[in-house]
Order: C-alpha cells, then sequence, then structure tokens
C-alpha cells in the first residue's frame, strides 16, 4: 500500500496483486513489497516464494519484465532464486530501523537507470534480516558484471562488500533492503527514493 | 461450602457469598470461575471504580467516552480517531518477551474492535536500574517483544518512553497504546441485540495458554516462591494471525456484515460472551463443544477463562453468515458459530447444542454487580528522607550533566517506526506527528495527529496530585512543541497494592490532579486502564500515572523543528522562573526523593503552551524543546547533541536552576533575525522569557559552572543505553 502511494504520488498507477492469484493482470512491471509475508516464519521470504502468484512473477521477470523487490521482496526473489545470495540477520542480532545513506553504484537496472552514477541517496532501511551474505564465486560474479547496485556508505547490518542492492544478469531484477518508498515526501524526511521509481516506470 | 475453591480462585468469602445469592443457589465451579475472572481487579476495576468517576469525560468532538474497548473523537473530513492505553505489567516481568508481545497484540485488538484500522503503537516502558542484570534482561526481553509483534503484525511503534529506576526493579511496566483511524460512519460498538442472531468466534484455536491471567497475574502482587507457577498464565502471541484477522475484521465491518464485534482479551470468551450481551440487555447461549480447542480434553472452566491470543467474538445476523464465512476464509482466519443471542439476560454454557447447562448466569451480574470498594486511603507519614533542597551543590556539574543524559535510539531503533509513510516526527523528540489520511480512500487532509506519552514517578511519589497534573502539563507543552493543540488523554495508572491505605491515598490524589488539570486545560479523558498490585515483598512502585495524549495539527505544511540549532543562534528560555529540586531526576541521583515539586501555574501554563505552538506555526524559531526530566541542562544538553552544535550559555545562577523541573517551560534556538519578533510576540502574550546565550562552536559551555567538548556530550548522551546492552543476542 505504501509503495502505492509513492507510485501514484509520481503520477503512475498501480494495481494490488493477491498473492493466491496466478495470474498479473498485465502489469508493466512489478513490485514485490516489504512486510513480513506469513509472519516471516521459518525464514523471511522462505513460504511466500511458493505464493501461486509468484509463478507468474517468475515468468514475468524470466521475459525481461521489470520486477523490484524491497526487503522482505529482496528476501522473496532470493528465496525464489531470481537473485543471487541470501540476507541473513543482522549482524547486531537486532531489528533496526533507521535512515541510511546508500551509494548509487551502477544506472544500468531498472531501478537506477535515471539515478546519477556515485551519487548518495538518503533512504530508510527496516529488516531484521538484511545482513546480505553469497558465496566467493558469486560475490566475484557480481563485482565482475557489475550488478551491485546499491552499496550502504555506513554499513549498518553487516553485508558482505556493503551491498544494499543488487540485479540479476539481465538487470532487470533487482533487490534491494532499504524503502525507498519511505523517501518519495518531504515531510517524511526525504524525497531520494523518487528517481528510483521514476526509474522503474521509464523502464 | 468449599471455602478452598473459590478462595484459589481469588474470590473473598464474601465475594463468593454474594455470587451465591445472585444465582439463589450455590455456585458451581465453572461458574465461580467466571466470576473470579470478571470480577478481578483487572477487569472490575473494583478499587478504582469510584474515583475514576472523578475524571472530566465529556467534549463536543468525543464520540466514545470511557467503558468501551477504545476511546473515539472526531477529527473532522469525516474521520474519526480511537485511541487506548493499557498495561501488560505483571505477564512482562514473568516473560518479558511474551508479556510485552500480547500486550501489543491486545491493544491492537481493542482498537480495531472499534471499525478503526491501528496505524501507530507507542510504548511507555519503564524498568529497574540500568546495571542490575536481571532489569537488563527484562528491558531486552520486553523490547525484543514489541518489536517481534509489532514489526510483524505491521504496525508502526511510533514513540513511547524509557525509564530507568530502582522503584521498578521486581515491577517492570509495559505500557502500551494504540492509535487507529476510522471513517466516522463505521464506528461499531461490541454489543449484541438481535434474538436469535450468532455469535461467531474468529481467530485463533483456544489453548492453555494465560488460564486465568489476569486473575492470577494482575490482581496481586509478587513474592518470593510462587513467580514461576505463574508462567503458564502468561499468553503467547502470534502477530501474523493478528494481521489477518485485523484485515478479516475491517472487512467484515465494511460491508456491515457485523452488528457488534468485541475482542478476547482478559478474562476471554467470559468477558466477551458476558459484555456483548450485557451492553445490549440480551442473554446468550454458547455451545461449549463448538469453540475450536488446541488441545483435546480441555475443561469447560479452561475453554471459559483461557486468554488464548487472537481471537474475536462477532455478532452477526443468521442471513449474513455465508459471506462471513467466505470473508474469513478469504483471510485464512477461522469462523465458528460458537453461540446465539437470547431473550432474557442468562447467559448460558451448554455442553452441546441443545445439551447440558453447565453454567447459568445473569450475563450482567458479571459487570454490574462486580464489587465496589471504597479502600481505606491514608496520607503516608510525613517523610523522614532528604529533599532535593537540601543536597550540597554539585562537586562536577559536568559528570552530573552527563550522567543525566540517555539517548532512547537503542530502543526504538528496533521498532518499525515509519510504515504507512505517516511518521512526519518519529520516536526521540518532544511528541509524535502522523500525516492525517483517509482510512479508506487514503485522501490527505493536510493536517496532522500530535501524541505523546508522558509520565513522571518521581514527581508523584513527592506529591501524587501536583505530580499528576504536571505530567499533564508536560504533555500540552510536548503537544505545542511540535504545533499541536490538545484533544484528548488516555490515562494508564500504574500503583501498587491497593489493599494498602497510603497507595489508595495515591490512587485517589493522583485521579485528582489528572481531573483538575484536564479541566484547566479543557481536555477529556476519553479511557484508561487502571493497573495495581504493582508490589513485590510488599513494596509498592512508586506511584506512576502515565497518560496518552492526542492533538491535532490544523496545517501541517512543514515538518515541525524539534530540538534543533544552528551556529549563532539565540537560545531563549520560555516560561515562568521556578525553583526547587524537589522530585528532580538529578536529586534523586544523589539519594534524595522528597520535598515539595515546584509551583504549577495552570493558566500560565496554557498562555506558555499557546506562544510555543503560535511559534512553531508561524516558523519564527529553528528549533525548540520541552525542559522536563534533567531541567534546563539536560534539555541544552539534548539540544547540543542532536544538532551538533555547542552553546555558550551566559546567564545560570546555580545548580538548582540547571536542575530544577520547574513546569511550563521550553527552550527555543531563534534566528537573530527573528529575535525581535520572538521577544515581542512573548511580552504581548505575557509570558516571561530569559535570553540564555548563543549555540556556537563545539563546547558545550556554562559560564562559572562547566566546559565541555561537544563529543564528550555526544558519547555520553548516545552510548548509554549501547554500552550497556551492546549488540546482545535476540531473545526469539
Amino acid at each position: 500500500m505504501d509503495v502505492a502511494e509513492a507510485v501514484s504520488s509520481l503520477g503512475a498507477s498501480s494495481k494490488l496483486l493477491w498473492h493466491g492469484d496466478e495470474n498479473i493482470h498485465g502489469v508493466d512491471s512489478i513490485v514485490i513489497p516489504g512486510g513480513f509475508a506469513h509472519g516471516d516464519y521459518l525464514r523471511p521470504g522462505a513460504i511466500a516464494r511458493f505464493s501461486p502468484v509468484m509463478k507468474a512473477v517468475t515468468q514475468f521477470a524470466l521475459e525481461g519484465g521489470p520486477v523490484v523487490g524491497i526487503c522482505n521482496g529482496f528476501q522473496v526473489l532470493t528465496e525464489a532464486g531470481l537473485l543471487p545470495g541470501a540476507l541473513q540477520k543482522n549482524r547486531g542480532l537486532k531489528f533496526v530501523c533507521e535512515p541510511a545513506t546508500l551509494r548509487v553504484e551502477t544506472t544500468e537496472s531498472i531501478l537506477t537507470n535515471k539515478a546519477a552514477a556515485g551519487g548518495n541517496l538518503h533512504i530508510p532501511i527496516n529488516h531484521f534480516e538484511g545482513n546480505y551474505t553469497c558465496n566467493k564465486e558469486t560475490l566475484k560474479e557480481l563485482q565482475e558484471e557489475n550488478r551491485i547496485v546499491l552499496r550502504y556508505v555506513n554499513n549498518p547490518n553487516g553485508s558482505i562488500d556493503d551491498i544494499a542492492g543488487v540485479c540479476n544478469n539481465k538487470r532487470n531484477v533487482v533487490g534491494l533492503m532499504p524503502h525507498p518508498e519511505r523517501a518519495c515526501n518531504e515531510l517524511l524526511g526525504s524525497t531520494d527514493g523518487q528517481v528510483l521509481f521514476q526509474s522503474l516506470l521509464a523502464a | 461450602m468449599d471455602k478452598s475453591l473459590h478462595r484459589s480462585l481469588g474470590l473473598t468469602d464474601e465475594e463468593a457469598n454474594v455470587i451465591n445469592e445472585i444465582l439463589g443457589r450455590q455456585a458451581n465451579p465453572l461458574e465461580l470461575a467466571m466470576y473470579s475472572v470478571m470480577w478481578s481487579e483487572h477487569c472490575s476495576y473494583k478499587s478504582s471504580r469510584l474515583h475514576l468517576k472523578r475524571l472530566p469525560t465529556e467534549a463536543p468532538w468525543v464520540l466514545v467516552g470511557p467503558g468501551e474497548n477504545a476511546g473515539v473523537v472526531d477529527v473532522g473530513d469525516e474521520i474519526a480517531v480511537a485511541i487506548r492505553i493499557e498495561s501488560h505489567n505483571h505477564p512482562s516481568a514473568i516473560e518479558p518477551y511474551q508479556g510485552a508481545a500480547t500486550g501489543v497484540g491486545g491493544i491492537l485488538r481493542d482498537i480495531f474492535t472499534m471499525g478503526a484500522r491501528p496505524i501507530a503503537l507507542m510504548d511507555p516502558l519503564r524498568f529497574g536500574p540500568l546495571d542490575d542484570p536481571r532489569s537488563q534482561w527484562i528491558a531486552e526481553g520486553v523490547v525484543s517483544g514489541v518489536s517481534g509483534y509489532g514489526n510483524a503484525v505491521g504496525v508502526p511503534t511510533v514513540g513511547g518512553e524509557t525509564v530507568f529506576d530502582s522503584t521498578y526493579k521486581e515491577n517492570p511496566l509495559v505500557n502500551v497504546l494504540c492509535l487507529g483511524i476510522l471513517p466516522t460512519d463505521r464506528l461499531v460498538l461490541g454489543q449484541a441485540s438481535g434474538i436469535g442472531n450468532l455469535a461467531v468466534l474468529l481467530g485463533n484455536s483456544t489453548g492453555r495458554d494465560g488460564i486465568g491471567g489476569v486473575s492470577v497475574l494482575a490482581s496481586a502482587g509478587f513474592s518470593e516462591e510462587d513467580d514461576s507457577a505463574k508462567r503458564p498464565s502468561v499468553q503467547v502471541g502470534d502477530p501474523y494471525e493478528e494481521k489477518r484477522l485485523i484485515e478479516a475484521c475491517l472487512a467484515l465491518l465494511d460491508e456491515k456484515l457485523v452488528i457488534g464485534i468485541q475482542d478476547l482479551g482478559g478474562a476471554g470468551l467470559t468477558c466477551a460472551t458476558s459484555e456483548t450481551a450485557s451492553r445490549g440487555g440480551v442473554g446468550m447461549d454458547v455451545d461449549i463443544s463448538a469453540i475450536p480447542c488446541r488441545e483435546l480434553g480441555m475443561e469447560p472452566y479452561e475453554i471459559m477463562t483461557s486468554e488464548s491470543q487472537e481471537r474475536m467474538l462477532a455478532i452477526v445476523e443468521p442471513k449474513n453468515l455465508k459471506r462471513v464465512l467466505e470473508i474469513s476464509n478469504q483471510w485464512e482466519v477461522q469462523a465458528s458459530v460458537i453461540g446465539k443471542v437470547t431473550n432474557g439476560d442468562s447467559l448460558r454454557i451448554l455442553s452441546e447444542v441443545e445439551g447440558e447447562v453447565l453454567a447459568d448466569i445473569p450475563a450482567s451480574s458479571l459487570h454490574d454487580d462486580a464489587p465496589l470498594y471504597d479502600r481505606p486511603k491514608k496520607k503516608p507519614e510525613l517523610h523522614q528522607g532528604l529533599s532535593g533542597d537540601e543536597l550540597n551543590p554539585p562537586v562536577n556539574v559536568t559528570n552530573d550533566l552527563l550522567s543525566l543524559l540517555c539517548d532512547p535510539s537503542w530502543v526504538y531503533k528496533q521498532y518499525d517506526h515509519q510504515l504507512f509513510l505517516n511518521t512526519v516526527v518519529g520516536p526521540g523528540d518532544d511528541a509524535t506527528v502522523l500525516r492525517l489520511k483517509h482510512p479508506v480512500n487514503g485522501k490527505e487532509t493536510g493536517r496532522g495527529l500530535a501524541l505523546t506519552t508522558d509520565g513522571n514517578h518521581r514527581w508523584c511519589l513527592v506529591d501524587p496530585k501536583i505530580g499528576t497534573a504536571m505530567i499533564v502539563a508536560e504533555a500540552v507543552l510536548n503537544l505545542a512543541c511540535v504545533g499541536a493543540r490538545p484533544l484528548a488523554v488516555v490515562n494508564c495508572l500504574n500503583f501498587g497494592n491497593p489493599e494498602h491505605p497510603e497507595v489508595m491515598w495515591q490512587l485517589s490524589e493522583a485521579i485528582d490532579g489528572m481531573s483538575d488539570a484536564c479541566v484547566s486545560f479543557g481536555v477529556p479523558v476519553i479511557g484508561g486502564n487502571v493497573s495495581l498490585y504493582n508490589e513485590s515483598e510488599g513494596n509498592n512502585i512508586a506511584p506512576t500515572p502515565v497518560i496518552g495524549m492526542l492533538g491535532l495539527i490544523d496545517d501541517l505544511e512543514n515538518r515541525p523543528p524539534g530540538a534543533q540549532m544552528a551556529e549563532g543562534d539565540r537560545l531563549l528560555l520560555i516560561g515562568p522562573e521556578t525553583s526547587g529540586l524537589g522530585g528532580s531526576l538529578w536529586a534523586a541521583n544523589h539519594g534524595a526523593i522528597y520535598g515539595e515539586l515546584p509551583e504549577l501555574d495552570l493558566e500560565m501554563h496554557l498562555k506558555v503552551a499557546e506562544t510555543i505552538r503560535t511559534l512553531v506555526g508561524t516558523k519564527l524559531i529553528r528549533g525548540v524543546h520541552d525542559l522536563s526530566e534533567g531541567g534546563l541542562g539536560v534539555a541544552l544538553a539534548e539540544m547540543a547533541a542532536k544538532s551538533s552544535v555547542g552553546v555558550s550559555i551566559a546567564r545560570t545562577p546555580n545548580h538548582q536552576a540547571l536542575f530544577g523541573e520547574g513546569p511550563s517551560r521550553a527552550v527555543v534556538a531563534v534566528d537573530p533575525e527573528s529575535l525581535t519578533d520572538v521577544l515581542t510576540l512573548c511580552e504581548e502574550r505575557g509570558v516571561p522569557v530569559v535570553r540564555l546565550g548563543l549555540a556556537t562552536g563545539n563546547q558545550f559551555k556554562i559560564k562559572d559552572m562547566m566546559d565541555v567538548s561537544l563529543s564528550d556530550l555526544k558519547a555520553a548522551f548516545i552510548n548509554k543505553l549501547p554500552n550497556t546492552f551492546g549488540v546482545g543476542t535476540s531473545n526469539q
């Protein structure tokens, strides 16, 4: 709902897809939002990846459709195998909700094509399992293929190589732990999330 | 008659006799169990009801006052706000994580029971001293519990308080406030009507957790042997179940499919069935075999008094049952018809439909005939202890000031405080500010809600009446600091054992103080909760009334200034001169907890609050921070730490002026260009102003008193809690 509000504030429209639905109703792009699907029981995203709608989402992604996973959505995408790596408990073993500064590492992704490369974005984080990890080979691949989309300037959770967001090799699927929808309104303290949604809408 | 049974259920011999008189026969064990939970202190307010009547509860904007699940006020634009505060003190002392988690779950149900979508939680928390390992364990568990349940259920925790004091060593206070918004026409009440209508139980199955929680836990103090035996009385929470239950219930209400709805909290099914029936002036037959249970062989008394979480009781017309079951099914919420509304006044528990009658009680007797005690009150003997004003001046002002600083962000960073995109000012400031959007269509109103919770046991120990009035005053000033005017108060009265006359005196005085202040400020009390028996080994906690105050910001165009300042700003102290260290944090830290409170002038207080509100609205000031615990010294230090600018203060006559906690005062930071305008405005309003000095540099300087580097000051502020708790381990 928060993502829908942020997107509509940019003049675009959105519809909510029901987890039990097997159809994505012809949308142009898909955002899997944050929010403790299935209570995060077992492991964040571990149950949600089996939601009927995920079949259609996977198909859409494989056909090159733009898909973004925010926070719990990122966890779902890694569980579903659409993005590499995994998200484990924060280094401090506590939930963390605070502002974060991110650096845009590449503009070659559906989420950052309108952002300034190397620029900083102020976007809050809100997670317990945001500590990105992957094996050495995968990390090397991500680095060499320039698939690390966003990095933390001050790593808040122990993520390997300060990773805040990554994309797949086709660059049409992006997962990130920070919440850009929470940074789309001056009253809420930051509008730096807008450029990410503008990128997605342009993708 | 076997006296051991009713006594073991917490009923007195006299209460048992009254029950037999009501029934005209000997009550059976199931009936006794049902009375025992409903007549417990927690459910019946039997020691406090008489006094609560003295609170002002009415105003034109009040839609629902005390007595329902939550208070409701009209805030315009066809939006109403539901608000309630509760305690989960006793369960949290026994099992911190689940105690706190189920406290959150319970208060959420109180809000969506009214038809409101819960959009914000606040957690005023009070623990034993920071250096006590058990208190640390409780604090970590409670914070994890609030975080674990609140974050997962998807309602942001936007503020609260964190207090550490030896008075709470054995009795931590875990209070929780919830605010919800609803379209005014969705307001529903927890009542049954219409003979033949169905009682539908939604949500979790009923288990053996929380059996008799209210009577076993919250209606007696703690002693050495029996605490572990109380653990089965603590409930276990399931936030994902609650999340689906919220959506299912709001969907049922949107389609107007229920006549009344009631959450199952304290006293479980006994409370929900009897309250809905008695509010509607009807009876109810409950088929005990239809209630889904988690395990086989549960006794009827267990089923009727279990406090298993995430359950709601809806009263539904038979023709709507199909649709109710469809919606429940869509949200994967279990729904079972467990009874029906009957003619008359009898709450009957049946073994099966048309089966054996296991209990037959006049429903209203569980509420209306509950005992009402005018317990003896006695003002405590004159305190022999030191008063704050008798203490010697500090040996080292710098150390004393630094020791008073404590940044609570270690706590609130563990809470999602931004969900729903409403949080304009989050935790850690004088008051929280939320955007006010329509709950159904999301339309912005351009206005804001402000919320604060306040309590101060040190003030209330010195003088419960003036101390409580000062708390209400502080809340009004906190709201003013974000530009809001007060609309309503909810209270959570945390006291010791009401059978001790000194405690009853404290409770009665506190209610009088709250009443005086609320009448004077024109703010109604629209709901509350009383938590008594916060005692251990015969020692009572210091009286701790906590209030939540709701305010409205008529024009939320910009973010309120907050406790900010910039290089070169002039610092002003707005408000009357006061004196005295009685009840202050500084004095308490030096062992002096008695004395006299500074004067509270309610009329002057209103003038100061109005002036601050105007200043915030006119954008004439860069920053503002109200003075509360720790006085002027702490207020300035917090502003310096938060804005990373030092201060140079010229005029501070003595340590009383630095650490005294006189009410009705705030520090403002003003750009030199606006200084004249601010001074003129204060003069016009008849509000005293003192020029304190400058915001400047990297030192925190008070002439002839202290000079400390900004970095040391910030370290003292920021590191206090992380140094104690470290990174810790998860309690899950």
